[in-house]
C-alpha cells in the first residue's frame, strides 16, 4: 500500500488482493502441475496414516515430489502440534 | 499444411464463441482459407453468432459417424469468402466425439486450409481436451477476474502435457494470451485485475486485449461476427490480434482509461 493511501486509512483495492491470491494459488498449481497422478491420493492416506497417531489438521501435512535427472525425491514435512 | 488453433479457457462464459468467431472471420478477411469448427457437443452456438444456424444440415458427430461427407456439412459463410464453418452436434452423448474421428477430420482439412479454428467447450473435460489435443497453437481466454484466471492457468497445464505435440515430444503448443471483457475505467478504480498482472501472473504472450463492448451483444444479436463492425473498438482490437496471430507487430490500443472531457461528456462521444 502507498504511505498516502495509508495516510488516507484507505483499505487496499480489490484488484491487488485479487493479484496476491492468484499469485499463490497459481504458483500451487504449478508445483502440482508435474506430478503424478497418484499425488492427492498418496497425500490423502499418508494424512490418515498420521492421525492414526497424531492429531493433526488436514493443512499440516506438505506432500512434494522433486526430479532429478537420476532419481526422485519424496519429500514429506508434517507440522506436529506441540506437546 | 493448416495451422490448428484452439480457442480455449476452463471457464465458460468468458467469449470463448465471441473470439473464435471473430478470429476466424478476421483471417478470412485477410485472405486465408479458413474453417472454424465448433467443439460444443449437446451446446451448439458458434452457429447463432455466426449467423448461419438455419443453414445447419450435418454436423461434425454425423461426419465422425459416416452419415454425412466434411462438404455436405461444412457451411459456407455468407460475407466472407474462403470462411467455413462446422457445427457441432446437439447429441447429449458426449461420446459421440471420438478422438480417431476428430484426427480424421482434421487430416482431411489440413489439406484445403490455412487455419483451423477449434471452439472448446468449456470445462478440461474430454470435450476440451479433444478440442485441444491436434493443436500446433492456443488462445487462451481470460477475463480480469480470479476464477477465469485461475482457470486459464488449469488449461495452461492441460496445453503443455495432454496434447498431441506434448505427448510426441515436439515443439509444445504456442500459446497465446487473450484477454477479454477488459473495462480501463473499472482497471483505472482499483477493482479489476490490471493487464500487467493477468501477464505476469499466466506468464504467457499477450496476443490480444478486447474491451467490454456493447458491440459485442450487437453482433451476435444480428448473427454477425464482431469483426465485420470495424466503427467499433471490440471489432477493431479482433483485427488486431488476428495481425499478431499472422505475425505483425501491432501497438495495443483499448486499455487505457480515457477520462471523459466535457466535450465528450456533452456529446455523448468514445466508445461505441
Ligand atoms: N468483449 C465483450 N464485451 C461484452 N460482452 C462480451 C464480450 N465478449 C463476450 N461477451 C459476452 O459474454 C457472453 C459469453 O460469451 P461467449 O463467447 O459465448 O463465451 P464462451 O464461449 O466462453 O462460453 C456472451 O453473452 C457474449 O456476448
Ligand atoms: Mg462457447
Amino acid at each position: 500500500m502507498k504511505l498516502l493511501d495509508f495516510l488516507r486509512g484507505e483499505r487496499k483495492k480489490s484488484a491487488s488482493v485479487a493479484k496476491e491470491r492468484l499469485q499463490i494459488i497459481v504458483a500451487h498449481q504449478r508445483g502440482q502441475r508435474d506430478q503424478p497422478d497418484y499425488m492427492p491420493m498418496l497425500e490423502r492416506e499418508l494424512l490418515e496414516v498420521i492421525r492414526r497417531y497424531v492429531k493433526v489438521e488436514q493443512d499440516a501435512i506438505n506432500i512434494s515430489l522433486d526430479r532429478d535427472d537420476d532419481c526422485s525425491v519424496l519429500e514429506l514435512n508434517v507440522t506436529l502440534p506441540r506437546s | 499444411m493448416a495451422k490448428i488453433i484452439v480457442v480455449t479457457s476452463g471457464k465458460g462464459g468468458v467469449g470463448k464463441t465471441t473470439s473464435a468467431a471473430a478470429i476466424a472471420t478476421g483471417l478470412a478477411l485477410r485472405g486465408n482459407k479458413t474453417v472454424v469448427i465448433d467443439f460444443d457437443v449437446g451446446l451448439r452456438n458458434l452457429d447463432l453468432i455466426m449467423g448461419c444456424e438455419r443453414r445447419v444440415v450435418y454436423d461434425l458427430v454425423n461426419v465422425i459417424q459416416g452419415d454425412a461427407g466434411l462438404n455436405q456439412a461444412m457451411i459456407r459463410d455468407k460475407r466472407v469468402e474462403n470462411l467455413h464453418i462446422l457445427p457441432a452436434s446437439q447429441t447429449r452423448d458426449k461420446d459421440a466425439l471420438t478422438s480417431e474421428g476428430v484426427e480424421k477430420i482434421l487430416d482431411a482439412l489440413t489439406e484445403d486450409f490455412d487455419f483451423i479454428i477449434c471452439d472448446s467447450p468449456a470445462g478440461i473435460e474430454r470435450g476440451a481436451q479433444l478440442a485441444m489435443y491436434f493443436a500446433d497453437e492456443a488462445v487462451v481466454v481470460t477475463n480480469p477476474e480470479v476464477s477465469s484466471v485461475r482457470d486459464s492457468d488449469r488449461i495452461l497445464g492441460l496445453l503443455s502435457s495432454k496434447t498431441r505435440r506434448a505427448e510426441q515430444n515436439r515443439d509444445p503448443v504456442k500459446e497465446h494470451l487473450l484477454i477479454t471483457r477488459y473495462n480501463p475505467s473499472r482497471v483505472d478504480g482499483g477493482d479489476m485485475l490490471n493487464l500487467d498482472d493477468i501477464c505476469e501472473i499466466l506468464a504467457i504472450d499477450l496476443i490480444g486485449l478486447i474491451p467490454e463492448s456493447e458491440a459485442v451483444l450487437r453482433a451476435s444479436n444480428q448473427g454477425i461476427p464482431v469483426t465485420h463492425d470495424q466503427k467499433s473498438d471490440a471489432g477493431q482490437a479482433y483485427t488486431d490480434t488476428v495481425s499478431r496471430l499472422l505475425g505483425e507487430t501491432v501497438p495495443l490500443r483499448f486499455h487505457e482509461y480515457q477520462k471523459k472531457g466535457l466535450l465528450s461528456r456533452v456529446f455523448g462521444g468514445g466508445r461505441r
